[in-house]
């Protein structure tokens, strides 16, 4: 019998512990369905973040370091530096990247380390309960901003993908959603293009997806797409911010 | 023994790891220990697969030393006292993921930014906890420019051997003084690195290099069997000199530069009849707790001569039960114990009696 749809190799077995209808679960099957199809899962190297995706240690098949918040892009350097036939990739949220790890983040775009990172963006810290992230949206509730994000007191959300554009060292930046299968399809060559981008020598990528968080943000899985939608996509416009390797 | 050239403590310590293998250093400049990264900057470029990489901060540097420690390779960063504090994170994570790797400490005054000048107000810091969590650092204590070479070879090995983060806590002095020095290669062993992360070649499970674990049942285990490991080093690591230690009625106990001007006070009042000697710890933890325990037998008072408000005199008493008094002979903010200092110490240990 044809076999006409499989787990891909470079996941686990392991049952992922996200919630109903979170969207790392298809972000996770992205990343390995591009390992696999590059053919580099024998010398790949992740590096969990903290966060939800903290345990990413679990359900890919290949070796794995978990490092400090914030601090993947560090790790990731030091694997990479190490031997540059390793092919490494971060795999960080919101929390994480854009506020405890900014400079780790600005920084290995600067140096433009040869790395691949995988950004989710949920505009909400989800592992410790939703609270106020670097990412919530002007006037979004949680649990640290339960009147909206006042953006007179705290501040405004960073646009990760718009500063890396400005940073010289950065090869590749796309910003991608997964709330339909047409942006799937597109999420899932960016990311591809992230990893053969490494695989190339061609320097510092990465891949901003746009996720959801029904369970912190309070909504059914379906409505929690559509607040995406309406109000995410507006804010982090999807596409692609840089890419050094186009022609 | 090779022929002797003279080094800066900080560049020869510099060249002595890149004798030991370690082919990346990862840093960040701060004052007195900048020589280290700028001799790396200047090696390591010309050696195959050498990496130098001044970081965007000193946690930065860390979380790269974790990087290259999980592959296997031997990697050193460096710092001063304030960088080491925010260095702290990543050594708890190293700790906590089994890694070998070198810290280097060239200590400076204190607390906050302090000052530039030698000090060892970071012994608590190195000693007791750098970091959140349950573990141990191996402290190697350098109280020469030849020590500054040797212990870089001896901390890498043990970093190795039981998979735990090895520091030279080194001081201003010691880091920016010239002596002769003999760069002899030291042994390096090949202990098991089934655990790197080389990538798995399809041929082996993946290898994970983790602290998490979220069932306490299994990071008591963790936990457990890290400290059996540090019982070894304890039983088998301790790295300690005795200085006319023979017939000694007063025992000095100090190290690192403390350690150097101590020996010169002891040579005087020996000279003015007064039995006293040194015992220099090498390795503060381990802490020579035995040594010092027999030593409390024979003498009659210690003293702990040291660059802050008397820290490491905690640990001797604790290690002589508390049989006997522990003078303390100090200066802090960067200055350092003159001789003279010592010798008045010496001076009032005699007269606390029992001492001939």
């Amino acid at each position: 019998m044809a076999v006409v749809f499989e787990k891909p190799k470079a996941l686990t077995d392991a049952v992922l512990h996200y919630c109903p209808g979170c969207t790392h679960g298809i972000i996770h099957r992205l990343v390995a369905e591009a390992i696999d199809e590059l053919g580099i899962g024998g010398r790949t190297i992740g590096v969990a973040s903290v966060g939800c995706s903290v345990m990413t240690y679990n359900y890919f098949n290949c070796d794995m370091v978990q490092a400090a918040h914030g601090r993947a892009p560090a790790v990731a350097t030091g694997v990479k530096r190490s031997d540059s036939n390793n092919i490494v990739f971060t795999y960080q949220g919101d929390g994480d990247l854009a506020a405890i790890g900014t400079a780790e983040t600005v920084h290995s775009a600067a140096r433009g380390e040869n790395i691949t990172i995988i950004f989710v963006n949920n505009a909400i810290y989800g592992m410790t309960g939703g609270q106020m992230a670097p990412t919530t949206l002007p006037g979004q509730v949680t649990q640290t901003s339960p009147y909206g994000r006042d953006v007179e007191k705290v501040g405004y959300p960073l646009k990760v993908c718009e500063m890396l554009s400005q940073v010289d060292g950065a090869t590749y930046l796309e910003r991608v959603a997964v709330n339909n299968v047409k942006n799937i399809k597109v999420a899932k060559a960016a990311i591809k293009k992230a990893f053969q981008n490494q695989v190339e020598g061609k320097g510092f990528s990465l891949v901003e997806v746009l996720s959801t968080c029904p369970t912190n943000w309070g909504m059914t899985p379906e409505n929690a797409i559509h607040w995406l939608e309406e109000n995410m996509m507006p804010y982090y416009p999807l596409g692609v911010y840089k890419d050094k390797t186009a022609k | 023994m090779s022929e002797k050239v003279l080094m800066k403590g900080n560049e020869a310590l510099a060249e002595a790891a890149i004798m030991a293998g370690c082919k990346h250093y990862l840093g960040y400049p701060i004052t007195p220990q900048t020589e280290i990264a700028a001799y790396m900057s200047k090696r390591l470029p010309k050696i195959d697969g050498g990496v130098f990489l001044q970081a965007e901060s000193e946690v930065a540097a860390v979380n790269m030393l974790i990087g290259v420690a999980s592959t296997g390779k031997r990697a050193m960063t460096s710092s001063s006292s304030p960088g080491i504090s925010l260095k702290s994170e990543g050594i708890s994570y190293l700790a906590g993921c089994d890694l070998p790797a070198l810290i280097v400490n060239v200590q400076r005054g204190g607390p906050g930014l302090g000052g530039i000048q030698p000090s060892q107000s970071d012994y608590f810091q190195a000693t007791r906890g750098l970091g959140h969590g349950d573990f141990h650092l191996m402290v190697l204590a350098p109280a020469s420019v030849q020590e500054m070479v040797d212990l870089v070879f001896k901390g890498f090995d043990l970093a190795e051997k039981y998979r735990v983060p090895a520091m030279i806590l080194s001081d201003g002095t010691m880091g920016q003084m010239m002596e002769p020095v003999s760069l002899d290669a030291g042994v390096i062993n090949n202990y098991d690195k089934s655990w790197a992360l080389t990538g798995t070649k399809g041929e082996r499970k993946p290898n994970i290099v983790n602290s998490l674990y979220l069932k306490p049942e299994e990071l008591e285990v963790k936990n457990m069997e890290r400290f059996e490991r540090y019982a070894q080093i304890e039983k088998n690591e301790v790295m300690y000199e005795e200085y006319k230690m023979d017939d000694a009625e007063i025992c000095i106990v100090a190290f690192g530069v403390a350690a150097r001007v101590s020996q010169n006070a002891i040579d005087i009042a020996r000279q003015q009849g007064i039995k006293v000697g040194m015992i220099r710890p090498i390795t503060l933890w381990p802490f020579p707790k035995d040594a010092l325990y027999e030593a409390a037998k024979k003498v009659k008072a210690f003293i702990s001569v040291e660059l802050n408000m008397g820290q490491m005199v905690e640990d001797i008493q604790l290690a002589t039960k508390c049989t006997r008094e522990v003078l303390l002979c100090n200066r802090v903010g960067g200055m350092i114990p003159t001789t003279e200092n010592v010798l008045d110490k010496i001076n009032e240990a005699v007269k606390l009696g029992g001492v001939k």
